[in-house]
């Protein structure tokens, strides 16, 4: 027995990938005899004039039996003599790249078909592109329905030719070509009779031999920390799976990203005390000191990966909504999560020629290079050197959608060279000498519900008991400091950051920071309160409604943008978001301005 | 790497799995149904989070129809290994006397499907492990590891999350759960090969023996108390046999079998002509589809 080979099967709409994995399962007489009766009742109501349909085994879900074509991945399980396949069936169509991706995430080897009477594909290409993307360094290309081209020589090798020279830009290990015809079965798991100019083996016995366990004994122990084991006050154990290399009892560890070293105590691999662990297996480790290691942190030796936050990764993206620069994720990569975001969009990749396009978003299925820059160094490696330490996702903060994933290209060094400078006056000392604590006291609301004027007001009122104080308002930040941004989604992102950047420099100088901002969006509002910090933050909801704001109508805004003279006014054509846990909410429709300062201060009294 | 075999990377990844909900997921809870797959995926809690216990309860959905046997195994498995065993019943189903000969599919659904509904809301669970293979049946084959349940524990399949490596996103909002798959990638097969090299307790219904029983529409179903009702023409005979699955006893096939050893099941499971699922009665009423409808009502 060879182990367990995962491999995915790709190809275009119609090329012939259930079809073909459905005749090898027939053939290897792997069907149970309830599933192979059903395929020939269903084949009878289906296309192929009473032949058996094989895709019918494959395709599962109802809207697409009803369709024909497969929109989501299929895993199946064969096993021969001589090895066990978990085999993941793809989406041809490119609106689904994103199922395809999850597919060959999984997979050690793709299947790539290509159809003999049409040779290479844009879609051929975007298979191999995205495959070798996930990680994948075994291809197998199946050129299929060659009994389409009366199984002709010459058409196969001019085929075999337009593979290689598409392979020429990716780095993988082993290339296979062969020709098939997954209908009638050709060179599948029996060679071909109709092919004798063709000696290389059936698709199956390839598979069956195939060694795609790169030998990495050299690259170092690593293994990410998934939970910390603590049965009881005496045995502490860092649980995960090893990724690479192998551990000993007695071995010196180095734990990132703190860098603090220990050696091996004890090794529990799956419920059992051993003296040494391999890769892939699931351990739990005890130190023979305490170091500071939680879920998230990498216990390495004779490995060096990066520590670090700032790096250059490739994204596919999956979600319905784009990406934009300076939006900010959930980054998980290997057993980390961490707020992270996208500082930039370098470059857009075609999916199908694999030339660089620049590029303002990033559409679902489309791919990127990025420089991603996350909120603490954190341990990762080249996708290409560490596979498990290379990968990421990006989750929505507000959806949780999987938004993205990618792999890590290499660091940057621009935060290595920045070092935060530790003063030596500190900020609770600026603060302590100022009497007061440093806080950014955050108004949002619509235009018009009194925002300027309360933070006016209340400003006075904290100068007169002797605070200090400074007050930053929409109109006049976007006067100065951003000048130069707009209106649209990444202008309106920036716009924040570099306002939540000045109230945290002013915070840190001991300053009450007040600001004033219509900031719709709680994803914009939440930034801020990442940057400035959750316990700096006090967010005031000034909750005065609409119908109030617009009788008000202090700038005539809303009288233009009810006749379509301002687009996307928030309010009138564009939402607001009003917090769900505001620190303070306050109408001022309900209460004079004194009252309302009044009742700002009894309840920021313990706050500032 | 040779000596890493098939079983054992499996049984990496499931581990991988169940420690990676318990280290993110606010309230997980793992399902336990009694059968081989229960038996399997609770051998492996023990193992993921050994020297510790399990971090998680487990939770039996009683519908009041299960084997005698299969119960007084729980019992003596959750004592056993000193594990939290919660059971639950719909009892507002057994007021109205529901049972399997009498209300059929909506059987199923009161008494599994809405239990579970109602268990999970009861306890405020957020990840449920359970132990579906894809090989069962076509509609699995394309579920996820993990699968997202809305708010009224239904799942969409057009919109699943893309599952990348295994960096598994567990991020839900109030109200949401999500089904946790740790042995997916498993057959029948590799469930019977590990059952054996583990040495695994299970309900001794698997093994054949003689057992009372009553031939119906072609099924072999246990007479396994007197709440049985006999059709007429039909009459209880004894015989020979096992089960390949577990559930409510009216609802489940039995085979004729000799296999009284593992070895023997497992020569008969990779000789089988049927595949699992076709001798639970509950797949084949509503035809091909009939599971991905019930799943995404929410039935596990």
């Amino acid at each position: 027995m060879n182990g367990l080979l995962k491999f995915i099967t790709c190809g275009s709409v119609d090329d012939g990938k259930s079809t073909l994995i459905g005749h090898m399962l027939y053939d290897a007489k792997l069907l149970f005899a309830d599933q192979e009766r059903s395929l020939e009742l269903d084949s009878k109501v289906g296309s192929r004039e009473g032949n058996i349909d094989y895709s019918l085994l494959l395709d599962g879900l109802m809207a697409e039996r009803e369709q024909g074509i497969t929109i989501d991945v299929a895993y199946r399980y064969f096993t021969t003599e001589r090895r066990s396949f978990i085999v993941a069936d793809t989406p041809g169509h490119e609106e689904y790249t994103r199922n395809m991706a999850v597919g060959a995430s999984f997979a050690e080897l793709a299947v790539i078909l290509v159809d003999a009477s049409q040779g290479v594909l844009v879609q051929t290409r975007r298979h191999a592109r995205i495959c070798s993307l996930m990680g994948i360094k075994h291809f197998v290309f199946a050129v299929n329905k060659m009994d389409l081209i009366h199984f002709d020589r010459n058409r196969f090798k001019k085929i075999e030719k337009e593979i290689r020279m598409l392979l020429a830009e990716f780095d993988y290990e082993s290339v296979k070509i062969i020709p098939v015809s997954a209908t009638e079965g050709d060179n599948i798991t029996t060679e071909s009779e109709h092919m004798t100019w063709y000696r290389g083996g059936t698709l199956l016995s390839y598979l069956e031999e195939i060694d795609v366990h790169a030998d990495d004994v050299e690259k170092g122990f690593t293994m990410p920390v998934q939970r910390v084991c603590r049965p009881n006050h005496t045995y502490r154990g860092f649980s995960g799976q090893i990724e690479t290399g192998k551990l000993n009892v007695g071995d010196e560890i180095t734990a990132l990203p703190s860098k603090e070293k220990a050696n091996v105590k004890s090794i529990i691999c799956v419920g059992k005390e051993v003296d040494s662990a391999n890769k892939g297996q699931a351990v739990t480790v005890q130190l023979d000191k305490e170091v500071d290691v939680s879920r998230g942190c990498v216990l390495v030796s004779g490995a060096r990966p990066t520590v670090g936050n700032l790096f250059t990764a490739k994204l596919l993206w999956m979600d319905d909504s784009e990406l934009v620069a300076g939006k900010n994720y959930l980054l998980k990569l290997g057993t980390k999560k961490i707020p992270a975001v996208v500082m930039n969009i370098k470059h857009k990749i075609d999916v199908n020629t694999g030339s660089e396009v620049s590029a303002d978003a990033i559409y679902k299925n489309e791919i990127a290079e990025c420089d991603i820059s996350v909120s603490e160094k954190i341990v990762f490696d080249e996708f290409a050197q560490n596979p498990t330490l290379g990968a990421l996702i990006l989750i929505d903060r507000i959806t949780h959608m999987t938004s993205a994933c990618g792999v890590v290209m290499h660091k940057l060094n621009r935060a290595d060279n920045l070092t935060y400078h530790e003063m030596d006056i500190t900020r609770e000392q600026r603060e302590n000498q100022k009497g007061q604590k440093a806080r950014t006291i955050w108004f949002t609301g619509l235009s018009g519900s009194g925002k300027s004027t309360l933070a006016n007001a209340l400003e006075k009122r904290l100068f007169a008991i002797g605070k200090h104080t400074m007050t930053l308002d929409g109109d006049n930040v976007r006067m100065g400091l951003n000048k130069n941004l707009g209106f649209k989604e990444q202008d309106r992102i920036e716009n924040i950051r570099r306002i939540a950047e000045v109230s945290k420099l002013m915070n840190d100088a001991g300053v009450i920071v007040i600001n004033s901002f219509v900031s719709p969006y709680r994803r914009d509002r939440r930034n801020a309160k990442e940057i400035i910090g959750e316990d700096n933050f006090i967010e005031v909801y000034v909750s005065t409604p609409l119908e109030e704001c617009e009788r008000r109508d202090v700038k005539g805004l809303y009288k233009k943008a009810r006749m379509g003279e301002i687009q996307n006014f928030t309010g009138i054509s564009s939402p607001y978001e009003p917090p769900e846990n505001p620190d303070i909410s306050i109408n001022t429709a309900e209460h004079d301005i004194e009252t309302c300062i009044d009742i700002l201060l009894e309840k920021l009294e313990d706050k500032i | 790497m040779s000596e890493f075999l098939h079983l054992d990377e499996l049984e990496a990844e499931a581990i991988y799995i169940m420690r990676e909900v318990a280290a993110e997921c606010e309230k997980p809870v793992m399902l336990y149904s009694i059968g081989k797959d229960s038996s399997v995926m609770l051998h492996l809690a023990l193992k993921a989070f050994y020297p510790e216990k399990p971090p998680f309860p487990f939770l039996h959905v009683n519908t009041t129809w299960k084997f005698k046997e299969m119960i007084e195994f729980r019992d003596k498995t959750a004592k056993k290994y000193g594990i939290e065993m919660l059971e639950y019943i719909n009892e507002e189903g057994v007021k109205q006397g529901i049972n399997p000969f009498d209300h059929g599919s909506s059987y199923t659904d009161i008494m599994k499907t809405q239990a579970l509904k109602q268990a999970l809301d009861k306890y405020g669970f957020t990840a449920a492990f359970g132990g579906g293979r894809r090989d069962e049946e076509k509609s699995r084959a394309k579920e996820r590891l993990f699968s997202f349940r809305n708010s009224d524990h239904a799942w969409d399949p057009k919109n699943q999350r893309p599952e990348m490596w295994k960096l598994y996103n567990t991020e839900i909002n109030k109200g949401e759960e999500i089904r946790v798959f740790p042995i997916s990638n498993w057959t029948e097969k590799d469930i019977w090969q590990y059952i054996k090299r583990e040495n695994i307790d299970i309900v001794p219904l698997y093994f054949a023996a003689e057992r009372k029983c009553v031939i119906r529409d072609g099924n072999i179903i246990m007479v396994d108390d007197d709440r049985m009702r006999l059709k007429e023409g039909e009459e209880v005979q004894t015989k020979k046999i096992r089960f390949r699955t577990l559930g409510c006893y009216p609802l489940t096939g039995g085979m004729e079998s000799n296999a009284e050893t593992l070895d023997e099941i497992i020569d008969e499971t990779l000789g089988a002509v049927s595949s699992e699922r076709t001798s639970r009665v509950i797949d084949n009423d509503g035809g091909a589809a009939s599971m991905e409808k019930r799943k995404r009502e929410g039935y596990f």
